[in-house]
């Protein structure tokens, strides 16, 4: 059995291509989800790739929201399913409240393109459930607008939740501000819903699939998603 | 639109040094905002601040970072 990844495409996501190679390496059979859509044609997991959904006007991810497409990735992710937002995903995520907080500009005002470290905070959820906490991961950042934020009452719940899923690190996992690219509150670079089951992360595992690109750190998180939804 | 004032805003930070820079020392912090125009038909002045008032919670403004406040003025039909 292949299990069908919805990828959304939005006007101005630019990641849906590489989302659906990288889903082809895991194993999993790609389907694009045009915004205009109102249903998942099937999919059992939602990707929301990175891009400038609209243009990134008024906000990044606020018009996104509104396509008739999320009214059904929605309903997919009360029900439990698997959603991953990445980079401008993420933003969508956040501005339709499917996960907490907000993105913001990066602190140093550039747009950053680089190599990270992450540390695995939990590995509860889909997307994590198959690797070990503590472990680093190497996948690159492409965004100018990644700078975590939430209230510090609501950084508090999401701590004691266990919400906080990736944090940037150096190459062994340390934290330091020499290793967190855009000023993210507590160093944070994903976070997930209470369930668990909605993942948004400012990475791109989607970079990160085949030895060429440098790092298959990428394929863990498909491959664990793609193996619950199996067994479900 | 303004960023909430515990939100970080490096724009501002820039801004302000742009001006030191420029022989303005006497900038003590610069907060960057957003302005946006409506033009909308209403009933009355009421009417139109009501509107508004959910078009910004519902669109305009994200609560979690932004503040934003407003005014109605009549520009004839």
């Amino acid at each position: 059995m292949t299990w069908r990844c919805g990828i959304a495409v939005f006007p101005g996501t630019w990641s849906e291509r590489d989302c659906a190679h990288w889903v082809e390496l895991a194993g999993g059979e790609p389907v694009m989800l045009w915004h205009a859509e109102r249903e998942l044609k099937g999919a059992d997991l939602v990707i929301l790739p990175g891009g400038f959904a609209h243009g990134d006007y008024l906000r990044t991810g606020a018009i996104a929201r509104f396509a008739p497409l999320m009214a059904a990735v929605r309903d997919h992710a009360l029900a439990g399913g698997p959603v991953l937002g990445i980079c401008n995903g993420f933003q969508i995520l956040c501005e339709a409240q499917l996960l907490p907080g907000a993105l913001l500009r990066n602190s140093c005002l550039q747009f950053r393109c680089q190599s990270t470290h992450l540390r695995v905070e939990v590995t509860r959820g889909p997307f994590l459930s198959g690797l070990e906490a503590g472990r680093v991961l190497e996948m690159p950042i492409s965004h100018g607008e990644g700078r975590y934020y939430a209230p510090p009452d609501q950084l508090l719940e999401l701590e004691a939740h266990g919400q906080v899923a990736l944090r940037y690190c150096g190459p062994s996992g340390e934290l330091g501000e020499e290793y967190n690219p855009n000023g993210s509150l507590q160093h944070i670079a994903g976070v997930m819903n209470r369930e668990g089951n909605v993942l948004g992360m400012m990475p791109h595992p989607e970079r990160a699939c085949e030895p060429l690109l440098g790092s298959e750190d990428g394929l863990h998180l498909l491959r664990a998603a793609l193996a619950v939804v199996g067994a479900s | 639109m303004t960023l909430k004032p515990v939100v970080n805003d490096p724009q501002g930070l820039a801004v302000t040094q742009g001006l030191h820079a420029l022989g303005y020392p006497e900038v003590l912090g610069t907060r960057v905002g957003k302005h946006i125009q409506l033009t909308l038909t209403a009933r009355d002045r009421q009417g139109a601040e009501s509107r508004v008032e959910e078009m910004c919670r519902r669109l305009l403004c994200n609560g979690v970072i932004e503040d934003f406040h407003f005014q109605v003025a009549e520009v004839g039909a």
